[in-house]
């Protein structure tokens, strides 16, 4: 066991040493800027893979805590901490930098110096969210995060990148600030932006519900829940790789912690009074979403759809408010950054090749190109949840727990898994079976920096598929202790 | 002796003169031209000020503002002098940057 | 369980692990190293590991027989709250009884397959495919709870989406591919609902500690929407969905006759050893459940035969040789759902047992005749067959007893097990068991109709196929392919001996074996002339369906074309296959699809919300348009609202 001081804060900052690194840097010098970004990143997850060794699975409260005085005239704090519910999203978040920078390798060509300082900085922000326990300092983190992501959208996406940009932005702040309203509130009633000082406070029940509603706005634009998830496929599908894959293993994650972390401890009330209203929206995503990666024509998009439903599993499970669900989904959550991650790789690692994301240029792939075909086949499988694979033990602890607390939901749910079945199978159909079109011949090879980054998400798509009980066992007394005082 | 009232009305006199001047003349040397005068009408009325209540502080503000007036008069014709030779341009509703 | 009698051991066993796993093992070798190192050497790991498990298989057989069971978790698969679920192992002799049947059967494929697939560009591929195939069936069968069951049955079905697509640049292929896997998908969705519902009420998903406690929820009730619904019911209604799509039973039974494009080793397996099987197998695994309920043993055999019977009136108007015996599986599966559906669980499996190897015959003996026409445009057309009996002796030979086998000739092993399964319906305590026995009468003659007139059309009269050979002649396949053929022959002939029932002097042992596990049927026979009457009958249905066959393509072959004009309509309706495909993509596929367009995609997204999205952000953008005016850019202007804002201060001042 090493044991490390400040471990968390080291974590949190380390990517600071390579920004100023990079800053330093002349810009000619692309490969050195790459290789400290890399370096830094790896450095980075290889503290958070500490972090994990070092956690105690028994313990109910939150490890590794730093507390220091930071705004005194607001009384806030900077206060970080990690219990069994934030714990594997750290390494999941410095993993997918270190994967995003492999993947980004080749296919960034402009303004490389930026694109990596802006990775580094997403990097910083993303692990802030899931460790800060102060709500000023969680607030900050989670706006900080939008701004390296709009650049790298904004800068290095495809031609429609300034609407996507603008609607994203505009979309998940207009969700912030009413979180912003209520986390004032807080402030102003309690005096604390602590979250373990709000904990187990009671609220009159109208204003439960407001400030329930203020942080479930900005969750569920993040997550994205239904009515609010048009931002997602336009964003994705205008964005660079590496940017698809944060948006898809991280920031939308962020709506599902939060969800976690702040909805039902804070609110336990408000949570049960609305949580058949999340049910159903969660399965409207399910099904809704489905339905339309029947008709994408767009590879990109179609992913970006297909991570609407999933996270539609993921509301689901959580708002089943029932350990095995609420495992389900967090575990579900690992697992969608995992392989949607991956299969915005793989889309990206075809893109580089052919430029083109029209699922019709596509056809015959697994003659042609037979590795990839093999990559893409596992990571689709993940995705319909095949037994084996990480994503049927995430919707199979979703569903499950979901029918324990409510049967008819759960049913209808399930009809979600019908048509994952059903869009991805036709996806892999078009683009790697029959014929091969003309645009597929002669591509390179897959590339050393495209199999480093896809073989570890193999790696945990069936590690986590066949022997999942490491994963669980981090989040079950907090999860346990979580859903005690629902009750 | 003239009477204060005098000094008084001359300065009010100043003002709106500089005052039109801002409001309806677009030429940027004639809106800095108005915009002395309106200071004029303010230096007049201190001295007055100060001459009619025995009192040396409005003196005092009157070499300021004749300092600030030079200063003033001074950067802004510098501007106009650049802006002229960058736009070929004197009118200021045709200097407009701001594309709202 | 009534197996007191055994001896469980609860410790960990090497051979029972290593019975799936070499399968496994060579299957990934194979398919990682196969297409660089191994190439048209690729089927040797896969082969051995397969005879090496066939061989365990029976040792563990005889560990059986010896009163001896294992049950033993390898490690704990995944544990949240109280759901605690192992990847572990249940000997037992039903589960026995299977992979006995798989290994040997796969073993055989796998050896037939070397010659069938040699040349092929996917030649490592596909014996990757077909070891996962059986390792996926083998934890299906082997597994002690409902998850790795669920484990095994996707696998399978994946498996047979690589197999069925295996050529999948055809696009006919990758369809079919896609169509069984979506189909088993929508079985499986009331399968899974099944394992929820159970844990819902058992708290387990353990066999043993299933069968511990079904009882407690004899009396259980569950209120839908006004309905009482009885709770064991509605456990066996689900997970029989999923038994429907796997065993392709009515309505999930549309993949099963398309997978035909898959090369025809995997359609052996596919239908005789693996997947198929599985619904009837885990019908008799979970049989306590489904004698729990009288509904659920009704509906089980009502959808048997119905199957049973629709699959029989289809096969006699196809012309694709292989989809000819796809439609007799899907009866013959009909089958043993009605064993099942009348209590005889034993005896379904029995049938299951000795289907597996006439029907593996059947079509391993139907690919070495597309082998032999492979130069055909669509070698598979009993149209260009005939007369193929001089070419071919082996294969003639072969599917000859295959056939009388299927037609329930005495002495082969069809006729024991599908004479126990009428004799059990006729006898049984439940008030359909009659009706069960007249369908399965009237379909038994109609099999052995279609069966041999496959069999007239292809070995008999004058070879019609050589204008499209273009001069290459049909000849007989390979040793490596004949001797197999040879072997499952001899199965296709004394599989159905180890269970001669008593009636004819034999000792049943076969069902003995297994009613230790699934229960003895309550029947009631006072003396064995009833059911020797009931013997002649299903033996005259079988000749009475040969003779016709002999009639209508031998003797007089202008009946065929005759009977098909005079009754059009209910040819096309059974050419059709009864417009199912059809009737699905009119009430499925398309309205899905339309909403999935219409009104998903263009109205509700890019209209709705959407347009309420940019709609606000546009509203924003009018209410700031009138704003922006005044910041128009011109001194004056702001010159005159100083000017204003001062006044306006003077009067407010004033005023106060």
């Amino acid at each position: 066991m090493l044991v490390i001081p400040n471990l968390l804060s080291l974590i949190l900052w380390l990517p600071l040493v390579g920004i100023v690194l990079i800053f330093l840097v002349p810009r000619k010098k692309e490969d050195l800027i790459k290789k400290i970004a890399l370096l830094t990143a790896f450095v980075d997850f290889l503290f958070s893979i500490i972090l994990l060794i070092n956690f105690d699975y028994n313990e109910k409260g939150f490890q590794f805590v730093e507390k220091w005085l930071w705004l005194d005239y607001l009384n806030s704090y900077y206060f970080l901490g990690v219990d069994g519910i934030s714990i594997l999203f750290v390494p999941l978040s410095t993993l997918v930098t270190v994967l995003c920078i492999l993947i980004s390798w080749r296919s960034i060509t402009d303004k490389v110096k930026e694109f990596y300082l802006a990775l580094l900085f997403t990097n910083i922000a993303m692990v802030g969210v899931f460790l800060s326990l102060d709500l000023l300092l969680f607030y900050l983190f989670w706006e900080a995060l939008l701004i390296p992501m709009y650049l790298i959208i904004g800068i290095w996406g495809g031609p429609r990148r300034i609407y996507s940009t603008i609607k994203f932005f505009l979309y998940t702040f207009f969700g912030s600030i009413f979180m912003l309203l209520a986390i004032i509130y807080l402030f102003l009633q309690y005096g604390t932006f602590d979250y373990t000082a709000l904990l187990g406070k009671t609220f009159q029940p109208h204003i439960e519900k407001l400030l329930f509603l203020g942080f479930l706005i900005a969750f569920a634009i993040k997550v994205p829940m239904w009515p609010v998830h048009t931002w997602l496929p336009d964003a994705h599908t205008e964005a660079p790789t590496a940017g698809s894959v944060i948006l898809a293993g991280i920031l939308i994650k962020l709506g599902g912690y939060g969800m976690i972390r702040f909805l039902i401890p804070l609110f336990p009330h408000a949570t049960l009074y609305f949580a058949k209203l999340i049910l159903i929206l969660s399965i409207i995503a399910i099904i809704y979403a489905g339905l339309a990666c029947l008709w994408q024509s767009d590879l990109k998009r179609l992913i970006a759809y297909s991570s609407v439903s999933h996270m539609g599993f993921v509301t689901l499970g959580i708002f089943s408010l029932n350990p095995i669900g609420v495992k389900g989904a967090i575990l579900q959550m690992i697992n969608h950054g995992v392989v949607t991650g991956a299969l915005f790789m793989c889309v990206g690692v075809i893109y580089d090749r052919t430029h083109s994301r029209a699922i019709s240029y596509y056809g015959g792939l697994a003659t042609t190109f037979p590795l990839y075909a093999a990559f893409f086949m596992i990571f689709t499988l993940a995705s319909i949840g095949l037994p084996g694979t990480n994503g049927f033990i995430g919707e199979f602890l979703i569903l499950l727990g979901t029918f324990l607390s409510n049967k008819t939901v759960a049913a209808l749910a399930a009809t979600g898994v019908i048509i994952g079945a059903a869009y991805m199978l036709w996806l892999y159909q078009r683009v790697f079976f029959m014929r091969p079109s003309q645009g597929v011949y002669n591509l390179q090879p897959m590339k050393w920096n495209e199999l480093i980054a896809l073989i570890p998400m193999i790696g945990l798509v069936f590690l986590i598929g066949f022997y999942p009980n490491p994963f669980l066992d981090f989040m079950r007394t907090s999860v346990f202790h979580l859903l005690s005082n629902l009750r | 002796m003239v009477p204060f009232e005098y000094y008084v009305t001359l300065s009010l006199i100043l003002f709106v003169i500089g005052l039109a001047g801002v409001l309806f003349r677009r030429n940027i040397i004639i809106l800095l031209a108005s915009l002395e005068i309106i200071m004029n009408a303010l230096i007049v009325l201190f001295a007055a000020i100060s001459f009619h209540a025995k009192d040396i502080s409005g003196y005092l503000i009157v070499f300021f503002l004749i300092g600030m007036a030079a200063a003033e008069a001074g950067v802004g014709l510098s501007l106009a002098v650049l802006l002229y030779k960058k736009l070929k341009k004197v009118y200021v509703d045709e200097i407009n940057f701001y594309r709202g | 369980m009534s197996g007191a009698s055994f001896q469980v051991i609860n410790t960990f066993d090497l051979r029972v692990y290593l019975v799936p796993f070499l399968p496994f093992v060579a299957s990934i070798i194979t398919l990682i190293f196969g297409k660089r190192y191994f190439k048209d050497k690729a089927h040797i790991l896969p082969v051995l590991s397969l005879l090496f498990s066939f061989l365990l298989s029976l040792s563990l057989l005889f560990d059986v027989l010896s009163g001896k069971t294992y049950q033993f978790d390898l490690y704990s698969w995944i544990v949240a709250g109280s759901l605690k679920v192992g990847l572990g192992f249940l000997v037992d002799p039903l589960s026995v009884m299977m992979i006995c049947m798989v290994t040997s059967l796969s073993f055989l494929i796998h050896v037939y397959s070397i010659g069938y697939m040699a040349g092929d560009p996917g030649y490592y591929r596909f014996f990757s495919y077909i070891s996962l195939f059986t390792f996926s069936m083998l934890m299906l069968v082997l597994s002690n709870n409902l998850v790795q069951l669920f484990l095994g049955w996707e696998a399978v079905g994946l498996c047979s989406y690589f197999l069925i697509g295996f050529w999948y640049e055809k696009k006919s292929a990758s369809d079919a591919a896609k169509k069984a896997f979506i189909v088993n998908r929508v079985g499986d969705f009331g399968f899974a609902l099944g394992i929820f519902a159970m844990f819902y009420y058992l708290g387990t998903l353990y066999y043993h500690e299933i069968f511990e406690r079904l009882p407690l929820i004899a009396g259980t009730y569950l209120n839908i929407y006004g309905y009482e619904i009885h709770v064991p019911f509605l456990i066996a209604l689900l997970l029989f969905c999923g038994a429907m799509g796997k065993s392709a039973q009515v309505p999930l039974h549309v993949w099963l006759p398309d997978a035909m494009e898959g090369p025809t080793p995997v359609s052996a397996l596919i239908h005789a050893a693996t997947m198929v099987t599985a619904g009837v197998f885990m019908v008799s695994r979970l049989h306590a459940l489904f004698e729990m309920s009288d509904y659920a043993m009704a509906m089980v055999a009502l959808v048997g035969a119905i199957t049973c019977f629709m699959a029989a009136t289809i096969a006699p108007t196809q012309f694709d040789i292989k989809r000819v015996i796809a439609y007799s599986t899907l009866s013959q599966l009909g089958y043993m759902f009605m064993a099942c559906g009348v209590g005889a669980f034993a005896v379904g499996m029995f049938h299951l047992f000795t289907h597996a190897y006439f029907k593996a015959l059947l079509f391993l003996g139907a690919g070495s005749i597309i082998h032999a026409l492979h130069h055909a445009p669509d070698p598979n057309d009993i149209r260009i067959m005939g007369g193929l009996r001089r070419y071919m002796p082996i294969t003639f030979w072969t599917i000859f007893i295959a056939s009388l086998s299927i037609a329930g000739i005495p002495g082969l092993a069809g006729f024991f097990s599908k004479d126990e399964i009428l004799a059990y319906a006729y006898f049984s305590k439940y008030p359909w068991g009659k009706v069960i026995w007249l369908i399965g009468l009237v379909v038994a003659s109609m099999t052995a109709f279609y069966t041999f007139r496959i069999f007239f059309k292809a070995f008999f009269g004058e070879f019609r196929g050589k204008d499209v050979l273009h001069g290459h002649h049909p000849h007989e396949s390979p040793k490596v392919m004949t001797i197999p053929l040879i072997i499952i022959s001899i199965g296709a002939i004394f599989s159905g001996w180890l269970g001669i029932p008593e009636a004819l002097g034999g000792g049943a042992h076969f069902q003995r074996f297994l009613e230790s596990v699934l229960g003895h049927p309550e029947i009631h026979v006072e003396d064995h002339t009833l059911e020797y009457i009931l013997m002649a009958l299903s033996v005259l249905a079988g000749l009475l369906g040969i003779f016709l066959a002999y009639l209508v393509y031998l003797k007089v072959p202008t009946l065929e074309t005759t009977f098909s004009s005079r009754f059009k309509r209910i040819y096309t309706f059974l050419y059709r296959k009864w417009f199912f495909d059809e009737l699905y993509d009119l009430i499925f596929i398309r309205p899905t699809l339309f909403i999935a367009r219409t009104v998903v995609n263009l109205i509700l997204d890019t209209f709705i919300i959407d347009q309420t999205v940019n709609g606000s952000a546009k509203t924003a953008e009018a209410f700031a348009g009138f704003f922006r005016k005044f910041h128009a850019g011109v001194v004056n202007y702001y010159n005159w609202f100083i000017l204003l804002g001062l006044l306006i201060y003077l009067v407010i001042m004033y005023l106060k």
